[in-house]
């Protein structure tokens, strides 16, 4: 409580000495929008879980990202609409052969204790995510980023400095890749990729992301953090664009029920909630309009057949696996079972991807008896019918939503195709096991995007992948997917491996996600157009109320 | 009795050893792992995982390290879902505040519960004891996992009086700030916050208030047609001293043993409350470390329950022996 009142003062003090006026004043307007800021910029916002952690080597959810993006920043950051701009470096530069990134720091970045960000700190991070002993869940993502020797590096077979990574001068970082990545400069807008304060974690080891001990370069700082409970950040005088933050202190409530966060929100005491249950959209939009927003999610939902030794005979004739694909009535599941704003899909690649445009699928522009139709034809063509009926089992992990997803499903193969099924739900670790060993028929899965590009979808095509959990092995898609890592462009192989993927459906994709959330009205420029959800509270800023 | 006590505390030592053997028998035959997900990392990443937390060792090795820094430096250990925390941090954060609404709930559970059941008791049969026993019903017929929504339905978003949850501190803050309702500042320092502690106290306490009613009532009802309590009316005794001098001690017996394990599961929380009230307590940690297989979070957990229920226990047999002069020990 101390820490945060003298830092408070602190705060203010300074805005008062470099005349940030904007919130001095009560009646100061946004500089850009003009809009009059309301004086207490200060907002609440529930999250479903607590924290995994906070530390940006170790962070692995949604939220905790969205701290991180807070307390730190990258070498490149982004705007509201998800596009790459300058962090702590003001711009870089590309070799010829795609493969090193030279970064130009600015000078006048520094950590909340004073201290210059120099490229050092970017090294030190990166190698501390790496570090097997660090032991990070995320340390693949550098494997990802094409970071070079980054894989030998993380299972110990080569030292950390053997990292592609290096700082010739202070204000230089060099990245140094194994193919060429052309959305690369994005990565690194990831926590895992942040500078890390190498004097604070050697003093104090995993106590470092305490309140007390963080010392951080973004444009807040951690001022509390009760586990379970909130964490609270409030402004870094010490951040290089101070002067253009408006907001003061952002609160996270842990609020493990997500009709409890409505209540909340509904009495005022919430300003943002993260998830609304997505049923609930409908009724919030029509009750309160303009505060319940349904955004565009890149995860995609979707069945897996087993088509390794272990799964039913059936699976492995292509016309059962259409027929199947073929009878799911993708429309309703998404109008009137989860009625969020979410979309059919056909591609396991989320429909909002930048750049992206959906393979021409013949199936996906017939209407639903057209495809019953031909599910039926192929059906009896692979000799199931009534005489020989197919009984299949639909795994999936306990969620109300997921069960009204499989009901849905099982309900369509039964009418259209005469299909027996069965539904079986698994709590949430077991159901892993069961999908991850192949003990299963059918099993839910989802894949979320980790960068804006098709390729963090279409890798789980591939035979090699670790998350093809149907085990099925395409030459054609192993091959275009080695060939679009050094393509030009990508695009047309990305399509192209959609496309086989979909003529033999592998996998049955049923729909692309949204988030429901519900945003006070007074909450000005919560971005809605990125994709990946992410969002700086440096770019907020509340309005006065009329 | 202080031979009795020190030989059930040594029998706690071997109580909570196979306590410990059993949970982790239950914990590695479960199926799936504390780390993962929908994306499970790499193989090298997952070793670089289990590695730091000692999963590589065989079973029986972690077992015995286990119990060796439990006993020689009481450290339960790192949390697997929390990566930043230790299990002694998870549990010093969170233990403090289900043991303060806890407390509270158990004092109101027994307060509230005794009178409703002594009343109903020696009113018999009226007005007085229908209505008591209807509350007593209708208080256990309704689950707190349905009194919390309309506890906030009610009192937050209906009357604006309490808030629908958090916990901002606790009972004991530093000092209120203008506007709170229930809170009062201490000449001598600080200030004591109660709306906060409401609602909670009230979804947890219902039942069990609700369970020590009827036990008092029926017992109170039994002790009342005794041949002492008789003699002593016929004694001509004024009522109020028969009943608290010589009726309500032998009365609360079974009170008193209900309340042993009650007092416990009190304490130590309830999923219900800190899910419906984000208070941050630790009996959301019962459901979620078992689902997240945090195996050490769940170890952790098992024994301050046993070792509190091993305790409470004993608590209940001392207390037995000072009301009943007829037990010993």
């Amino acid at each position: 409580m101390t820490f945060k009142t003298k830092l408070l003062a602190s705060t203010a003090a300074l805005l008062i000495v470099t005349g940030g006026a904007v919130l001095a004043d009560g009646h100061a307007t946004h500089p850009d929008t003009g809009v009059a800021l309301a004086s207490d910029q200060s907002f609440t916002y529930s999250i479903l879980d607590d924290f995994p952690s906070i530390d940006p080597a170790l962070v692995e959810d949604v939220e905790g990202a969205s701290v991180a993006r807070d307390l730190f920043e990258g070498l490149m950051t982004e705007d509201a609409n998800g596009a790459v701009q300058p962090g702590v470096a003001t711009g870089f530069e590309v070799s010829e052969d795609g493969l090193t990134y030279t970064f130009t720091l600015r000078e006048n970045a520094k950590w909340s204790n004073g201290d210059p960000v120099v490229a050092g700190d970017f090294v030190y991070g990166l190698q501390r995510a790496a570090n097997p002993e660090t032991a990070s869940e995320y340390a693949w993502y550098l494997e990802v980023m094409g970071v070079e020797n980054a894989a030998a590096v993380t299972a110990g077979d080569m030292p950390l400095d053997a990292l592609g990574i290096s700082a010739p001068d202070d204000f230089t970082v060099v990245y140094t890749n194994d193919a060429p990545r052309p959305y690369f400069p994005q990565m690194t807008t990831f926590p895992t990729t942040f500078p890390q304060h190498r004097a604070t974690i050697e003093a104090h080891g995993d106590q470092w992301t305490r309140a007390e001990n963080m010392v951080s370069n973004g444009a807040y700082v951690l001022s509390d953090y009760v586990p379970a409970e909130k964490l609270v950040r409030s402004r870094n005088a010490m951040y290089w664009d101070n002067d253009n933050t408006i907001i003061e202190e952002i609160t996270a409530l842990i609020i493990n029920d997500s009709n409890q966060a409505l209540t909340l929100y509904l009495a005022g005491e919430i300003d943002v909630v993260m998830d609304v249950p997505a049923g609930q959209f409908p009724r919030l939009n029509a009750e309160y309009p303009g505060e319940a927003l349904s955004l565009p999610s890149s995860c995609t939902y979707y069945y897996q057949f087993n088509q390794s030794d272990s799964g039913p005979e059936a699976l492995k004739d292509v016309r059962v696996r259409q027929a199947l694909s073929l009878a799911v009535n993708r429309d309703i599941i998404t109008d009137n079972v989860l009625a969020g704003g979410q979309r059919p899909s056909w591609t396991l690649t989320h429909w909002a991807i930048a750049g992206w445009e959906q393979p021409e699928i013949a199936v996906a522009s017939m209407t639903q008896d057209e495809r019953n139709a031909m599910a039926v034809e192929l059906m009896a063509e692979a000799g199931y019918g009534d005489d020989n009926p197919l009984t299949l089992e639909i795994v999936y992990n306990t969620s109300d939503s997921h069960q009204s997803v499989a009901v849905a499903v099982g309900q369509m193969w039964k009418q259209t195709l005469g299909v027996d099924v069965t539904l079986a739900n698994q709590e949430w670790a077991t159901f892993l096991d069961t999908r991850g060993e192949q003990n299963y028929e059918v099993a839910r899965g989802g894949w979320c995007a980790d960068y804006n590009e098709p390729s963090t979808y279409t890798d789980l095509l591939t035979s090699g992948s670790a998350y093809n959990d149907g085990k099925y092995i395409d030459a054609d898609i192993d091959a275009l997917a080695q060939e679009a890592k050094f393509a030009e462009d990508a695009m047309p192989l990305y399509r192209e491996m959609e496309q086989i993927a979909s003529d033999n459906a592998y996998f049955l994709p049923i729909y692309h996600y949204a988030s429901v959330r519900m945003i006070a009205p007074d909450m000005e420029n919560w971005p809605t157009e990125n994709l990946l959800q992410n969002w700086y509270s440096k770019d907020l800023y509340i309005s006065a109320s009329e | 009795m202080y031979s009795f006590i020190a030989k059930r505390l040594a029998i706690a030592v071997p109580t909570l050893l196979i306590l410990i053997i059993f949970s982790f028998i239950l914990m590695f035959a479960a199926p799936g792992g504390p780390f993962g997900g929908e994306r499970p990392p790499p193989a090298a990443v997952l070793a670089n995982i289990e590695a730091r937390y000692g999963l590589d060792q065989p079973y029986i090795v972690q077992m015995f390290s286990y119990v060796k820094n439990v006993v020689f430096y009481f450290d339960f250990g790192p949390s697997f879902q929390y990566r930043d925390r230790t299990v002694n941090d998870v549990i010093a954060q969170g233990f403090p505040v289900t043991l303060t609404y806890g407390a509270w709930s158990a004092l109101v559970a027994v307060v509230v519960g005794v009178s409703l059941g002594v009343a109903a008791a020696i009113r018999q049969n009226t007005w007085l004891d229908y209505l008591a026993v209807g509350i007593t019903i209708g208080a256990q017929a309704l689950p707190n996992f349905v009194m919390a929504p309309v506890l906030v339905l009610l009192f937050t978003l209906g009357l604006g009086w309490l808030p629908g949850g958090g916990w901002s501190g606790g009972l004991l803050i530093d000092a209120c700030d203008a506007g709170d309702r229930l809170c009062f500042n201490n000449p001598f320092g600080g200030a004591v916050r109660f709306d906060y502690l409401i609602l909670p106290v009230i979804a947890l306490s219902t039942s069990y208030m609700a369970s020590i009613a009827r036990i008092t009532r029926s017992s109170m009802l039994e002790v009342m047609n005794s041949n002492f309590i008789r003699t002593a009316i016929a004694n001509g005794l004024p009522m109020r001293r028969v009943i608290f001098r010589h009726a309500l001690k032998p009365a609360l017996l079974p009170v008193i043993s209900y309340l042993g394990p009650a007092v416990v599961g009190m304490i130590t929380g309830s999923v219900v409350v800190d899910v419906a009230f984000s208070t941050g307590g630790i009996g959301q940690f019962f459901v979620n470390s078992a689902f997240n297989r945090d195996y050490a979070v769940i170890l952790g957990i098992t024994i301050l329950v046993g070792a509190l229920t091993i305790l409470f226990n004993l608590l209940v047999d001392v207390l037995y022996a000072w009301i009943d002069p007829k037990i010993w020990y």
